[in-house]
């Protein structure tokens, strides 16, 4: 690990990553310290994927001006990092006239927030497009520019993108203290030592505040909000939706949606639970109720034999409502990207591109000369043309072993995945780069296979591989030697 | 892409269904089988099955699972006719002009289209899974299907941990109860969610009895506790519902859960090809001979519906694969008569779905039957529209264990309209 940087970004979700690719752009030294074995583990790991338009947040917040220019940026930079986004649109759905009544207030905030295309469109045109949608719904509002997305992928592209230029992501390394001395940011303190650095990036999710406190912020605090969701098989897209529908917003949450995702599964949820505390992501029986039944307002048969799995995650709600954004006034170099909830996968470029101005400003640093442009997408056997996967084969036999059958992963992408510039060191790792695991059975049949592949490839023993976090082991040594086995 | 010749017979999948579906087919006439298997070696799940008890019925011997897949493969492997590949994953199936075409994939051979005159489908089935049956509480490593972790510790040789809860009593959570006693570990439960066991009874007398192991029937976990390994379980009864009772929980200090909470024949490919699935089995509907709804696509074994024993898997891809040699022949007769076979009063599920005869047809048929709840002394009683056609008493009846009864080739070409099968005398 670096022992010096110009910045140190605190936190490897969407955020951080985003932030250190916006950066990496620049003539700048930049270290990003995640305390899980792997980015993209916590927030960003488990939310509904949406690029949203931006007609929720209020006109004039931080939400409603990143939320417009971040999506306005993937349209861009999609191409540029390879990333996994389906414009698929998305509807908000009325079933009465006070419902209807929020749509136009929705779409006139829209339009004042700067989104295009809003369009309110009765039930049965609704229906058209996604016929399995409750017959109450009277009309919807249309915002064509939304989309779904694969939000680990768009964290490791914009992380490895990062290290091709430079940039370093130091994994299982905690940040446990910022030095201030004489009010400005000199060092941050972690795990694996000391790294001396004039500006840190504060992107810790539902620890921000933890972390603003090291430097002395204590202006704000983060509530987390608890979202549970249940993921459903491919096999169940026809009866349910291939867009992205929510019903009128409460006030705590855009509600309990049914929305695709763009490898052709659908989900249901999130419902939304404060006073959580910040590390529960445990799934409860009276949250699935809750948002089955509210998912069946908006499709009334919803397949339930074929859900695969539920999962929650965390929102990171901070005590103003908005995203707390830029210089901290507690220590100089100290920048803030605090409170990034919805819309923050969304936003998230724009919050990079708002955090790195500043510190262009402040540095005067210069655009780098050598810059890497993008990220290069590993090859996706699935998705390949028969000649194209008879290409893969014939370079690399590996990728004529499927190992994960639900989902048909080679070994060739899980070897990728393992050595990629950010690579997977465990099997959720190998799962969210190349989905092996990610189908039906779940890993049942693929778990033990990835991990013989990442004990050889990393050259480390199988009790030594774990599943996710830093201490989720799998698998155990016998008792006995096998001494005796001739 | 390589194009090779057309098969009498493409088999897919080389457990035990499709390696006796290939010495069947040998035997009766087929020139040329081709056995696709995704594994490193032939025999399926059977691999990873090291304890005894397989075989009493097909082979009349008593063998291990790996013994059982040995004998099936080398009934084959000296036979011309059959040519096995492994490491080879079937990516999809397609009828084109008659013939099916096998699209599959292996690190030697690339890509590759073979051709079939029939195609027999023995897939087998997956486990149901953690996420299939919501269980609430975190997503920590510890949680395995038993078959996932029978395989590491049988094949790979690790453990998945020490204090074991096994949430369901079917038969590889019973077996994987005695195994991971066996080696070790202590296993502090099994919890059933139905009033009764989903194994069969000589597992629970020799896998849990044996072993002073409890199995709490009408219990279920509600609960997992740990965020990156497992910590615990709560457990809660539940009611005649299957819903958790209030005011039951209790808690028990594990660090592996192993769930064995049923089987899913395993039907994508089937599914795409267009074979019409039978809602209840989840597998191909199939007519005696386990053709399916296609001509010239037969299946058998798990991959039609979850079998107890293999040793009927065997007897059922046997079935498929004479008939597959005969239709890949040209000799097949066809069917002037097509019956169906529902399942009436205490009967789940029955395959075959249909009986189809041709003129003059002098066959038997066998027809496989699980009950829908656990009884005694009761009467199977098969009818048709003329009323009785046979009647027979079963001393006990348990959904988890396959009824198999014969209908004689007479009472077969007797058969007047649809075929209803009921379990009479039960509660």
């Amino acid at each position: 690990m670096k022992k010096k940087a110009d910045v140190v970004v605190i936190g490897g979700g969407i955020t951080g990553t985003a932030v250190l690719a916006a950066l990496a752009r620049y003539d700048l030294e930049c270290v990003l310290v995640e305390r899980e074995p792997d980015i993209s583990m916590g927030t960003t790991k488990a939310n509904s994927a949406v690029l949203h338009a931006g007609f929720d947040a209020p006109t004039g917040s931080m939400k409603a001006k990143m939320n417009a220019r971040g999506n306005e940026m993937y349209h861009e930079l999609a191409d540029e990092f390879g990333l996994d986004i389906k414009w698929t649109g998305s509807y908000v759905c009325a079933s009465d006239d006070e419902g209807v009544k929020t749509l136009e207030e929705l779409k006139a905030r829209g339009e004042a927030n700067g989104v295009k295309g809003l369009e309110i469109i009765a039930g049965d045109k609704v229906r058209d497009k996604e016929p399995n949608l409750s017959k109450d719904i009277k009309a919807a509002l249309w915002a064509p520019t939304a989309g779904i997305c694969w939000p680990f992928g768009m964290a490791i592209a914009f992380a490895e993108n990062a290290i091709a230029n430079g940039a370093e992501v130091v994994r299982e390394c905690e940040a446990t203290g910022i030095r201030v001395e004489d009010g400005k940011v000199t060092a941050v303190e972690t795990t694996q030592g000391d790294i001396e650095t004039r500006f840190v990036v504060d992107a810790a999710g539902v620890y921000a505040d933890a972390v603003a406190a090291m430097a002395g912020d204590k202006s704000f605090t983060i509530n987390p909000r608890k979202g549970e969701y249940i993921l459903f098989d491919k096999t169940a897209k026809d009866s349910l939706v291939s867009s992205v529908v929510f019903p009128v917003p409460t006030k705590t949450s855009k509600g309990i949606l049914v929305c695709a995702t763009t490898h052709g599964n659908v989900f249901i949820g999130p419902n939304a639970q404060d006073d959580c505390g910040r590390e529960d992501v445990s799934v409860t029986p009276a949250g699935m109720d809750e948002i089955i039944a509210g998912a069946k307002r908006l499709v009334p048969n919803i397949p339930m034999g074929a859900s695969i799995t539920e999962f929650a995650g965390l929102r990171a709600v901070s005590s103003t409502g908005d995203f707390i954004l830029g210089e901290s006034d507690a220590a100089d170099g100290l920048l803030l990207a605090a409170g990034i909830q919805s819309p923050g996968l969304t936003s998230a470029p724009a919050i990079a591109e708002y955090l790195t101005d500043i510190i262009v400003k402040k540095t005067g640093a210069k655009e780098r000369t050598n810059y890497v442009k993008g990220h290069k997408a590993a090859p996706v056997f699935r998705e390949a043309s028969d000649e194209e996967k008879a290409a893969l084969i014939a370079k690399d036999a590996r990728y004529g072993r499927v190992i994960c059958r639900c989902e048909t992963i080679t070994e060739g992408e899980i070897v990728e995945a393992i050595h990629g510039l950010c690579g997977a060191t465990t099997v959720d790792g190998v799962k969210r780069r190349t989905r092996a695991g990610m189908g039906r059975c779940q890993g049942g049949f693929c778990g033990p296979r990835v991990i013989e592949i990442l004990s050889r490839e990393l050259g480390k023993r199988v009790p030594e591989i774990r599943k996710d976090g830093v201490k989720s082991y799998m698998y155990y040594d016998k008792s006995y030697d096998g001494g005796d086995a001739k | 892409m390589t194009e090779k010749k057309i098969y009498d017979i493409v088999i897919i999948g080389g457990g035990p269904g499709g390696l006796s579906a290939a010495k069947s087919a040998a035997e009766n006439g087929a020139k040329s089988i081709l056995v696709l298997e995704r594994d490193r070696e032939v025999g399926g799940i059977l691999q990873q099955c090291v304890h005894n008890g397989f075989g009493l019925h097909h082979f009349k011997e008593e063998l291990t699972g790996p013994g059982y897949a040995q004998k099936c493969y080398d009934l084959v492997k000296d036979r011309l006719e059959v040519e096995i590949m492994t490491d080879t994953m079937v990516l999809h199936i397609r009828e084109s002009e008659g013939t099916k075409v096998v699209t599959a994939v292996n690190p030697k051979n690339g890509l590759m289209n073979v051709e079939g005159k029939t195609v027999i489908l023995t897939m087998g089935c997956r486990e149901r899974t953690r996420g299939a049956i919501r269980i609430p509480g975190y997503r920590p490593a510890g949680v395995y299907t038993a078959g996932a972790a029978q395989r590491m510790v049988n094949m790979e040789g690790y453990l998945p941990g020490h204090k074991i809860v096994i949430l369901g009593s079917g038969d590889i959570g019973l077996i994987m109860a005695r195994r991971m006693s066996l080696e070790g570990c202590k296993v502090e439960a099994v919890l059933e969610i139905c009033p009764f066991s989903n194994g069969l009874t000589r597992n629970i007398v020799q896998c849990l009895n044996d072993y002073d192991i409890p199995l709490y029937l009408s219990h279920t976990i509600t609960g997992i506790k740990g965020k990156d390994r497992v910590e615990g379980v709560t457990v809660s009864k539940v009611d005649d519902k299957m819903r958790p009772i209030a005011g039951t929980e209790f808690d028990i200090d594990c660090d592996t859960i192993l769930l064995s909470v049923g089987l899913i024949p395993e039907n994508e490919l089937s599914r795409e090809l267009g074979v019409a699935i039978h809602p209840r089995t989840n597998g191909p509907v199939v007519d005696q001979h386990r053709e399916t709804s296609m001509d010239g696509v037969f299946a058998a074994g798990n991959v039609v519906h979850v079998h107890d024993l293999v040793d009927f898997v065997s007897d059922e891809a046997e079935i498929a694969g004479k008939f597959a040699a005969i239709k890949a022949n040209g000799e097949a007769q066809p069917a002037k008569k097509d019956i169906a076979v529902n399942p009436g009063d205490g009967v789940n599920t029955c395959v075959p779905q249909h009986i189809r005869l041709a003129d003059g047809a002098d066959e038997s048929v066998r027809l496989f039957m699980r009950a829908r709840s656990p009884e005694r002394k009761v009467t199977l009683h098969i009818t048709d529209a003329n009323g009785d056609v046979m009647k027979k008493p079963l001393p006990i009846v348990k959904p988890s264990e396959m009824i198999a009864v014969d209908i004689p080739a007479a009472k077969v070409k007797a058969l007047a309209g649809d075929v209803t099968v009921s379990i009479e005398g039960g509660k």
